[in-house]
């Protein structure tokens, strides 16, 4: 890039600090006195980065955050594909997240499946005056005559469903009564609950406790046990992720019995508590329902990391410690085995990747989880943050990034855009609405919440299409033709 | 026709607001005076007095069976009743389901987009017990009521309610230029009634517009649903509602901005008057046993 970037690290904190100063000068004083609080630069041994999160974005900035409706509809319960997931409310909410989040299933859509279906109660004016209790039941019937091979239905509640108290829960029990124990999880959900799509999340893993495993008690097991059952929590197969991780811990020996919840099913949810080991690579998430697990069940949770060989390798092993030494054999006899294929990778690829810069603004994970990608392809990550991230987020992310990284939380339209102006990264991977901003700023852009229409990004398949997406978007001829005629 | 006047009638509920509120609209009827009630409460009994009909078909009930308002005629809704006042009943939700405050703001739009209040010298809203929500405030913003007149008594809980919607009213007044028209006791025969009501309508800054005296003729007319001016109209009681009409005619343009109290200026009020005694704070909290304990 053609501006003079500093060189050492002390320059960088300098310069960081002096980019802060210049982003807080721009709002008004009590704007500034919070935004501080979530934008730093990291110290190198300190427990965490140093900025506040989870907190209240505020009024009059652009922040990126969603709902907690999009956190339960759209992450956790949406991508369980032979459940039928309601958008109660006004049509609004679930016409724009319709099948928006490429969680890939298999199966026959609309007959046993209904991922890329939208199903919503089309709240009227006299459903909010007179309650959509009525409607709600009414659209539980129509669906198990058209859908009668639906496995379970879940009620995700819109901001109005909260305002006017109607009660879901009575109808989901009286309906779960009347189709002999079908299952119908009502989920509190309301947009308006805290302060990010994080609550949304924690939300629909207490609904999932509540309404599905509390129902399970006393029933016997769902399959034979064996001593290598292992649940994967936290992969919404975006793009094929779930599969392409799936594949390394069945070919190191372990059996997967479900997948939380990308291609999930509402049987698999229902097996999870006989699991041996909970396996969890989305911790924002998912992280209450593993915990409840070990305490409930006494079932271990591990977080693995399969973004890139090196973390890959780390979490493989990691994992297979949990297991006796046919586990452990096989995880090396995986990690050997895609050896070449990763080293083929790297060596096509790092050298035209090799020293660029990328700043990173994802949701709850990813904006720690993918840094070994790019460090594996020699690229260096000068920025990062989350939309939603909590304080243990920050926490985790200090094993990542190194001295002098730029961390913003909830991070404003105006900051990213500034920071990204000042620093002038080689790449910047965040979500669509950031995409065409810093396209037109003639800045490198891959969308990592959707993986912009590619993927997987996961496992060592994974690797080899996001180490070719990352060359495409930085070395793309195209970028030679978007230099202003006047500039030098 | 002269200018459209709007009015509301707001006060605790069971205070007897929709019965004040009918006899004096009876009574300006019959001086000539062309009247629409908008009944704002889920019950729909703020018009059965001048129908002679228990609860009619309502705004909200007739839209959701139609689909929505926008399927509705104004004629499928007004009635027209004694003395020709014509008269609408938002209606609502069952207790305890929906939200019945927008079922109001759903209602008024209706009517004022159907050109409800054309050809009418007086709007009249009957508003339930409280301000609890924005819907049920829908009344007294901007370009509705011009004048609230509170239906309050002697009692604590009823000025209590009075001076909640004075909050309210002061709220919209800045906003949309409602006014306080005035309290109107009706007797309930609490002591030194009549020198409360005039305390508490000094200290929100407006006036006791007229003093209800009780009278159980009132109870014989409801029981045949009619107004006491309908039913008995040379009796006394029917006279007082005549006065009434006559002084929130008069009272075009007086309304005022309250000056709600607090809670501690309203009980002063009381210990003033001798209604309430001096709380002795040493024994706040305490239970029969622990003071007979304790002497």
């Amino acid at each position: 890039m053609s501006l003079a970037q500093p060189e050492s690290i002390e320059d960088i904190k300098a310069r960081n600090k002096a980019l802060i100063k210049e982003v807080l000068e721009v709002y008004p004083e009590k704007t500034a006195k919070r935004r501080a609080k979530h934008l730093n630069t990291f110290e190198d041994g300190k427990p965490d980065c140093g900025v506040k999160s989870n907190i209240k974005s505020i009024p009059g900035v652009m922040t990126i955050r969603g709902c907690a409706y999009a956190g339960s509809k759209g992450v956790v319960w949406g991508p369980i594909k032979d459940m039928i997931h309601i958008s109660h409310g006004p049509v609004g909410c679930g016409q724009y997240s319709w099948a928006s989040r490429r969680n890939y299933y298999i199966g026959t859509t609309g007959i046993d499946t209904f991922g890329t279906m939208q199903f919503t109660s089309d709240f009227q004016e006299k459903d909010i005056v007179f309650g959509g209790d009525k409607k709600l039941a009414k659209l539980i019937d129509e669906i198990q005559e058209l859908f009668p091979l639906n496995k379970g239905i879940s009620v995700q509640s819109e901001c109005p469903i909260g305002l006017i108290g109607d009660d879901i829960e009575a109808v989901s029990k009286a309906k779960t009564k009347e189709y002999n124990g079908h299952t119908i999880v009502p989920v509190r959900c309301e947009g308006f609950r805290g302060v990010s799509q994080s609550l949304g999340h924690h939300l629909a893993n207490d609904a999932i406790r509540d309404w599905v495993f509390d129902k399970m008690e006393g029933k016997p097991a769902l399959f034979e046990p064996t001593p290598y059952d292992v649940a994967i929590i936290g992969d919404y197969n975006i793009g094929g992720d779930a599969w392409s991780s799936r594949i390394l811990l069945e070919e190191m020996g372990l059996r997967v019995v479900a997948q939380w919840s990308g291609d999930g099913t509402i049987a698999e949810l229902e097996a999870t508590p006989r699991a041996k080991l909970n396996v969890l690579h989305c911790y924002r998430s998912m992280n209450y329902i593993s915990r409840h697990m070990e305490e409930k069940y006494g079932i271990p949770w591990v977080e693995y990391n399969f973004f890139g060989p090196s973390k890959i390798e780390e979490s493989l092993r990691k994992i297979a410690s949990h297991f006796d030494d046919k586990i452990k054999e096989g995880a090396e006899r995986v990690i050997a085995k895609y050896s070449p294929l990763m080293d083929a990778v790297i060596a096509k690829y790092r050298p035209r990747l090799e020293g660029k810069k990328v700043m990173l603004f994802v949701g709850g994970l990813r904006p720690r989880h993918v840094i070994g990608a790019y460090e594996d392809l020699g690229m260096e990550i000068v920025g990062t943050g989350y939309e939603f991230g909590h304080n243990d987020d920050y926490q985790r992310t200090t094993h990542y990034v190194k001295d002098g990284t730029l961390i913003y939380d909830d991070v404003t339209g105006f900051e990213f855009e500034k920071f990204v102006e000042k620093i002038q990264p080689d790449l910047v991977g965040s979500g669509i609405k950031e995409k065409y901003v810093f396209q037109k700023m003639g800045v490198p852009f891959r969308q990592m919440h959707s993986w912009d229409y590619s993927g997987p990004y996961h496992g060592y398949d994974g690797f080899a299409i996001f180490a070719r997406d990352m060359d495409m978007a930085i070395n793309s001829p195209v970028w030679k033709f978007a230099k202003a005629p006047w500039a030098a | 026709m002269s200018e459209l006047r709007q009015i509301a009638f707001y006060g605790k509920g069971g205070i007897g607001k929709s019965t004040t509120s009918q006899n004096t609209l009876a009574a300006l009827a019959q001086t000539g005076k062309k009247i629409l009630i908008v009944g704002c409460d889920p019950k729909a009994d703020s018009t059965r007095l001048i129908l002679h009909a228990k609860a009619q078909d309502t705004i909200l009930s007739l839209a959701a069976e139609a689909g929505s308002v926008e399927d509705l005629e104004i004629e499928d809704v007004m009635k027209i009743g004694f003395e020709d006042i014509r008269c609408v009943e938002s209606g609502g939700p069952e207790p305890g389901v929906g939200c019945a405050g927008r079922g109001v703001i759903t209602s008024i739009n209706f009517l004022e987009e159907q050109g409800a209040y054309d050809g009418v010298d007086y709007v009249s809203y009957d508003v339930l017990g409280d301000v609890v929500c924005g819907g049920f405030a829908m009344p007294i913003r901007e370009n509705k009521a011009q004048e609230i007149y509170i239906v309050m008594s002697g009692e604590m809980m009823a000025m209590y309610a009075a001076n909640n919607i004075s909050k309210g009213i002061l709220k919209y007044a800045n906003s949309g230029g409602v006014r306080l028209g005035g309290l109107v006791c009706n007797e309930r025969q609490t002591d030194k009634e009549y020198e409360l009501a005039e305390s508490l309508a000094k200290k929100l800054g407006t006036q006791l517009i007229y003093f209800v005296p009780r009278d159980n003729i009132v109870q014989h007319a409801e029981l045949r649903r009619m107004t006491v001016v309908e039913y008995a109209p040379d009796s006394a009681q029917a006279g007082h509602y005549r006065n009434l009409a006559n002084k929130v005619h008069a009272n075009k343009g007086n309304g005022i901005i309250p000056t709600p109290i607090t809670m501690d200026e309203l009980e002063d009020l009381l210990m003033e008057h001798g209604i309430m005694k001096a709380v002795d704070e040493s024994q706040v909290g305490k239970t029969a046993a622990d003071l007979a304990a304790i002497a």
